[in-house]
């Protein structure tokens, strides 16, 4: 018994040992982006039972009956279409050097929305579908367009249709910089900031379905699906960097540059969870 | 008699403390005191809209010649400031209870 009594001291330290050197009970502190999807896209789907994955990317207009009517009749004559047509006419037009987008793209640009965001490993940033088609334009001696305004909503809605249905496929290389990148857009999506101490969780994650004031809120899972979007609140057009930016505005935060890395990070992450479902943009919104 | 004109006096004189009027110098103190704590918000990503309003609603009655109310504001915007800053560095372990597991 006394000889056991070193035994069992030495075990119980070792333990303590152990404890003390086990990482914290966070999943948030490792990075796993595939459990991390799992685990969003099962969320939403526990929370809604009725609705098929693929629903979701419709946003407000999946989470109930007569907002789904409502989409419907909308896009009968989708309020998207003049921009649809702006687009496609954009992106056909060659550049003053003779070249087009579709030099700057894979497959020519046609169907690629859907592994858009990608991780640039030779840069080591994240690259956009936005961020992408300024630097074709930059290349081609032309001036970059701004990244809120319709004209970038235009040649995104086209491509986007072009994509239409395609499952969204982010690829995380296997590079640490790729991984924190997915990390800090993780960070990003559920920090609080503003005033109104809100993330970007609160509302798309713990209020999907929920009123605030008279708009119904979308659910994150596939909301970057749909972009770029028509919102009736706007009367015209929004981009990605649009979204990201009113959401901070509406929070009271000062928001960030359009493609500053944090939104970037933030996109690459969104988008990243919603693979698997479909492309749906160009959108319309409330 | 003698004693309401001695309650009259305290009254006025106590009156009188609290409308002195704040100097130039003073708006110019609360409005670099705020200004700071704005920039470490800045530094941290995660200014203020209402910050940046407050300040500049600061300004706007510094430049009337008010400097009371200008006083007062850059007051406000002080607080906010730090209150963004705070939550800042708060957040930076914070964010995970929200994650979705």
């Amino acid at each position: 018994m006394t000889r056991r009594l070193p035994v069992h001291v030495a075990t119980a330290a070792l333990a303590l040992g152990v404890l003390a050197l086990a990482p914290s009970a966070h999943a948030a502190d490792k990075v796993d982006p595939a459990a991390d999807k799992a685990a969003f896209q099962n969320y939403f789907t526990t929370k809604f039972p009725k609705l098929k994955l693929e629903d979701f990317v419709n946003g407000p207009y999946s989470m109930n009956e007569d907002l789904h009517k409502q989409w419907q009749e909308k896009e009968e004559f989708p309020p998207y279409e003049f921009s649809l047509e702006a687009g496609k006419e954009m992106f056909s037009k060659p550049f003053k050097n003779g070249k087009s987008y579709a030099d700057c793209f894979p497959n020519k640009g046609i169907g690629v929305r859907q592994n858009y965001p990608y991780f640039d490993e030779k840069e080591g940033k994240v690259i956009t579908l936005e961020l992408a088609l300024n630097r074709c334009r930059e290349a081609n001696g032309e001036a970059p367009l701004s990244y809120v305004k319709d004209d970038m909503a235009a040649l995104t809605a086209y491509m986007a249709f072009t994509s239409r249905g395609k499952p969204m496929d982010i690829k995380i290389p296997n590079d640490p910089r790729a991984l924190e990148a997915y990390r800090k857009g993780k960070e990003y999506f559920y920090t609080r900031r503003g005033q109104l101490n809100f993330s970007c969780a609160t509302c798309h994650v713990q209020s999907p379905g929920e009123r605030i004031r008279a708009e119904v809120l979308a659910p994150a899972l596939g909301i970057l699906n749909a972009m770029p979007i028509y919102r009736s609140e706007w009367s015209g057009m929004g981009t990605t960097s649009r979204r990201f930016t009113t959401c901070n505005s509406q929070t009271r935060a000062v928001p960030l540059n359009p493609q500053d890395d944090e939104y970037r990070n933030l996109e690459y992450y969104l988008s990243y969870v919603s693979n698997g479902l479909p492309i749906s943009g160009p959108g319309a919104r409330p | 008699m003698r004693t309401t004109t001695i309650l009259a006096t305290v009254l006025l004189i106590a009156n009188g403390a609290s409308a002195f009027a704040a100097s130039e110098a003073d708006y110019k103190a609360a409005y670099a005191a705020a200004e700071a704590a704005n920039t470490e918000a800045g530094s941290l990503r995660n200014q203020w809209t209402t910050t940046a309003a407050t300040l500049a609603a600061a300004k706007k009655a510094a430049d009337a010649g008010d400097f009371d109310t200008a006083v007062t504001r850059a007051k406000e915007a002080e607080a906010l400031a730090k209150a963004s800053v705070f939550q800042a560095t708060s957040e930076k372990e914070r964010w995970k209870d929200l994650e979705i597991r």
